[in-house]
């Protein structure tokens, strides 16, 4: 694979917040529908960038662009470049199958698999051959649902079913089985808007934990959510990217009259 | 809107108009629910009826008439040379052992017409029966047991209760004569009634009172095992193919309508694809259960895909997602996910259809499956028949004794079926997921 740099190793510091995804001019198609108009967006390493607009702006559209999770829906059609560490990841050398290990998904609702915990943070290990025996796997699986935060609950029960834990936890096993493939990047569509408030602040602090290793992208409908976790967000209106910037610059003194509008509930 | 009412001056809950339509909502709802227990009812009675009148006819198939006989095994009919040359007690006459003991028992019986009579209450099955125990034990010889027979059809259906013997003696099948042995070997205690194992293991045979379902059974066994071997895989991997891999455009559409068309094609049109086809270009052996299976697989296609894609299609989509999430590949994503999650439908799709192939006559009319076999096959090229075809050939027979044994094979088919849709039920229940 040819997009997998060296990126892991010199990263260490992890202060380095270079671009790692830079989009330039995305159009997408749904058919006739243009759901997505000429997006540009630069993504920084080893932080959260939240994606905010109302429903229908594209925002998640663009996120499944990114790990490519697009060419699975019949009639969608993808335009413009998207740069993974300065390849094109629609690119004819880059294995879609391959970029998506890279690029791990966590989806809106906990989507386990109706396998035990342990079979659904091994399944990804498993069938990219990530680990060479049983301990490896072992290890692997332990880790994952330690970087999850996961471990405590469920060290007893490693065996049992992954669909019999409560919400929240069934997220986090779903995290757990994104971090599993060792990706760069983590998209989150909305992870937390099936979940309780408690359930959402563990998850929320599991991301900024994440942030340190990982790049995240998170699609959120909460602004005090995109606001608490990310550091660069990017506002979504009408298949089309109005604003984006520091977190902080972006809520607290926006430059556009529609985010304006957005952020402080006059619409969406 | 209580507010509104109020506002208006009066309480729209209360007014005359909305009493009237509360009251024929009400009215409605009952009698929508009174039609549908009507039809419930409606249904349900015809089974009882459909149940009730096989079951009546056919529960005496089960049950055989023997007649005991004092039988002397005479060394002068078995064994005239006194040798015990197993050649000799292979072909000695038996059936005059049989002769020699209704003669005794009846010594007033002159007249050949009359003796055929008497020897005819005894089964030609009887022959069979003594040549065995001789073989077995050729110390019998000489000696003089009582020996349980099988009654001949005639015997079996007076003891039944099925010949009226209030009719005139012309019209009816068992004269009187024969009756008044009857009474006689009944009033003696030799005329019983056994459970009918004879009907499990024979073979179809002319004579009512020797014929058996087990050749039949075990045709439907070979045909539908090349049905299932046949028809499963192919059925399985089509709709994943369709469901998850195939492009969704005109070309998918068109096979999908025609797939859908397949299976209410008339069964008897598989079987005219399965003589064309199979017998008149592969030239494969007439009547055998290989073209048989081969052709109910052609018609259980349809059946398979169709139940199968819409366990596959059952699937959350985000189960599919989780997985190319993680980097699987698509191939990877349905046979490590969607097909064993879709199995349980899948399977109870396929003994759906395989229930259907057991009970279709039709289409094995036109491959030969319906000729007269007597054996019991012994593999997928022989000659063999399958359980619907012996009930329509058992149904087309004058004897009357024949008509308990359709209902009996009728029966006997409908339990294979319960307890294949009750297998079904069960894996269905026993691997069902909830999301």
């Amino acid at each position: 694979m040819q997009i997998q740099a060296e990126e892991n190793v010199e990263s260490h510091p992890n202060t380095d917040h270079g671009v790692i995804i830079s989009t330039r001019d995305v159009n997408v198609y749904y058919g006739d529908n243009h759901a997505l108009q000429g997006v540009s967006l630069n993504i920084n390493k080893h932080q959260v960038t939240s994606l905010i607009g109302p429903s229908g702006c594209g925002k998640s559209t663009y996120l499944r662009c990114i790990n490519r999770m697009n060419d699975t829906v019949d009639g969608c059609r993808v335009t413009g470049e998207i740069l993974l560490d300065g390849v094109d990841i629609y690119g004819p050398d880059v294995d879609e199958v391959l970029l998506r290990a890279r690029v791990g998904m966590v989806f809106q609702k906990p989507n386990p698999f109706p396998k035990s915990i342990y079979d659904n943070v091994a399944y990804g290990p498993r069938i990219h051959g990530l680990a060479q025996n049983k301990d490896d796997l072992d290890e692997i699986v332990l880790t994952s649902l330690e970087k999850a935060g996961l471990i405590k609950e469920v060290q007893d029960r490693l065996h049992s079913s992954g669909t019999g834990l409560s919400g929240g936890q069934q997220q986090r096993l779903c995290i757990a089985r994104a971090l599993a493939v060792r990706p760069d990047i983590i998209l989150m569509d909305e992870p937390c808007s099936a979940l309780d408030p408690i359930a959402t602040a563990k998850v929320e602090e599991l991301i900024d934990e994440l942030k340190e290793n990982y790049t995240i992208i998170i699609v959120t409908h909460s602004m005090q959510q995109a606001a608490r976790i990310s550091q660069q967000t990017a506002f979504f209106h009408l298949g089309e990217i109005v604003e984006t910037g520091n977190t902080e610059k972006l809520f607290t003194s926006p430059s556009d009259e529609r985010t304006q509008g957005y952020i402080t509930g006059r619409f969406g | 809107m209580t507010d509104q009412a109020q506002k208006e001056g009066g309480n729209a809950w209360q007014s005359e108009a909305f009493l009237k339509n509360l009251k024929k909502r009400k009215r409605s709802e009952r009698r929508f629910r009174l039609t549908g227990l009507l039809a419930i009812l409606t249904a349900l009675t015809l089974l009882a009826i459909l149940l009730f009148s096989i079951v009546s006819k056919g529960y005496t198939a089960f049950v055989q008439t023997f007649v005991t006989l004092d039988i002397t095994f005479a060394e002068e009919v078995i064994d005239p040379n006194g040798t015990l040359d197993p050649a000799e007690l292979r072909s000695a006459n038996y059936n005059k052992l049989v002769q020699n003991a209704l003669r005794e028992k009846f010594p007033d019986v002159k007249g050949r017409r009359d003796l055929r009579r008497l020897f005819g209450l005894v089964s030609g099955d009887a022959n069979t029966k003594l040549r065995k125990m001789v073989e077995n034990d050729p110390e019998l010889i000489g000696k003089t047991i009582p020996v349980s027979l099988l009654a001949g059809d005639d015997v079996d259906m007076v003891k039944k209760g099925y010949i009226d013997r209030n009719l005139v003696e012309d019209d009816r099948r068992v004269k009187d004569k024969e009756l008044a042995w009857l009474d006689v070997l009944e009033a003696d205690g030799d005329i019983k009634l056994h459970f009918n194992t004879g009907f499990f293991t024979n073979g179809d045979s002319r004579e009512p009172e020797k014929a058996g379902i087990a050749g039949a059974m075990v045709g439907s066994f070979y045909t539908l095992v090349i049905t299932m071997v046949i028809a499963f895989p192919i059925g399985v991997m089509t709709a994943i193919y369709l469901e998850e891999f195939a492009a969704k455009n005109k070309l998918t559409d068109l096979i999908e309508v025609n797939i859908n068309n397949l299976a209410a094609v008339p069964s008897i049109v598989f079987g005219l694809l399965g003589l064309a086809i199979f017998l008149n270009v592969a030239h494969m052996p007439r009547s055998a259960p290989v073209v048989g299976g081969l052709t109910l697989a052609l018609m259980t296609l349809p059946t398979i895909i169709i139940a199968a894609r819409a366990a596959i299609r059952a699937v959350p989509d985000s189960i599919r997602q989780a997985a190319l999430g993680l980097g699987a590949s698509k191939q990877q994503a349905a046979f490590h996910h969607i097909l064993p999650l879709s199995m349980p439908g899948i399977l109870t799709g396929t003994i759906i259809g395989l229930s259907q192939a057991l009970g279709e006559t039709a289409p094995l009319l036109m491959i030969g499956m319906v000729a007269f076999i007597a054996d019991i096959p012994g593999g997928f090229n022989d000659p063999a028949t399958v359980m619907p075809v012996q009930i329509f050939l058992w149904a087309d027979s004058p004897e009357r004794a024949f008509v308990e044994k359709t209902s009996g094979a009728i029966m006997v088919l409908l339990g294979f079926l319960i307890l294949m849709n009750a297998f079904a039920i069960f894996l269905r229940k026993k691997f069902e997921r909830r999301w």
